[in-house]
């Protein structure tokens, strides 16, 4: 069964990956990806890459049947058993979780693989949207050509950025 | 027929308009494209042709060749960047 949460509050990791797999003795591996809030500047040096905050803001409504409907096409191509999508929204800080993908399965390379499929799909298929507040404003995040690149790998094609 | 019209993130803060009502004769979703652009000022720059705005109807993305009927939600946005 499907798990998708919008929401501004922070998540655990382990308390989500506990509950993922609570009681399920099927399963064998456990694959998350946790997407976090980088500073720019950390990684350039230059103080105008500076990110202060990131605000994100999505489609109430579309957003959850996109990504539910994505983990339905994820389980017609890889066997999983359960999957979990957090995506955080509001106003989020460097360092800040942004969004959890967890999938279990009875053996690695399934949910290795489908994790990395959500992943692929979220980025360029679910409404969200990035404003980074810099030292020159605050700004819109452009969509990378790169994303639609990832989600081709899996016969998908994207035409998003 | 009437549309319901919604507008997400660099659009909506352009139009400064998170949603509206929208009297329409449009068959798809390049007709009410159309019929916005003709509004002219800001819808005509955000929805310029050849600027890159996506689409959802009855919050499914679509392309401009959608159809649109009474009642439905169209939401227009630019690409997404979540993740």
């Amino acid at each position: 069964m499907a798990q998708v949460r919008i929401q501004h509050e922070d998540f655990n990791l382990s308390d989500e990956l506990a509950h993922l797999r609570a009681n399920d003795l099927r399963v064998g591996a456990v694959c998350s990806f946790v997407g976090t809030v980088r500073d720019t500047r950390a990684i350039t040096g230059a103080s105008g890459d500076e990110i202060r905050t990131m605000e994100l803001e999505h489609y109430p409504g579309m957003t959850e049947k996109a990504i539910e409907a994505m983990i339905e096409e994820a389980h017609r191509r890889f066997d999983f058993y359960e999957a979990l999508v957090i995506h955080r929204i509001g106003v989020l800080r460097p360092a800040d979780q942004i969004v959890l993908v967890a999938v279990t399965s009875a053996h690695r390379g399934q949910s290795f693989q489908a994790c990395e499929f959500l992943m692929d799909y979220l980025k360029t298929q679910a409404p969200f949207w990035k404003k980074e507040e810099t030292p020159q404003g605050a700004q819109w995040v452009d969509a990378r050509v790169s994303d639609d690149a990832a989600l081709a790998r899996w016969g998908i094609q994207a035409s998003n950025a | 027929m009437n549309l319901q019209v919604r507008y997400f993130a660099s659009i909506r803060e352009a139009l400064g308009l998170s949603s509206e009502m929208v009297e329409s004769h449009a068959r798809d979703v390049a007709g009410l494209l159309n019929e916005l652009r003709a509004r002219g000022g800001a819808y005509a720059e955000v929805l310029a042709e050849g600027r890159p705005v996506r689409v959802a109807v009855n919050q499914v993305m679509a392309t401009p060749s959608t159809p649109v009927a009474a009642g439905a939600e169209v939401g227009f946005f630019p690409p997404v960047t979540g993740g």
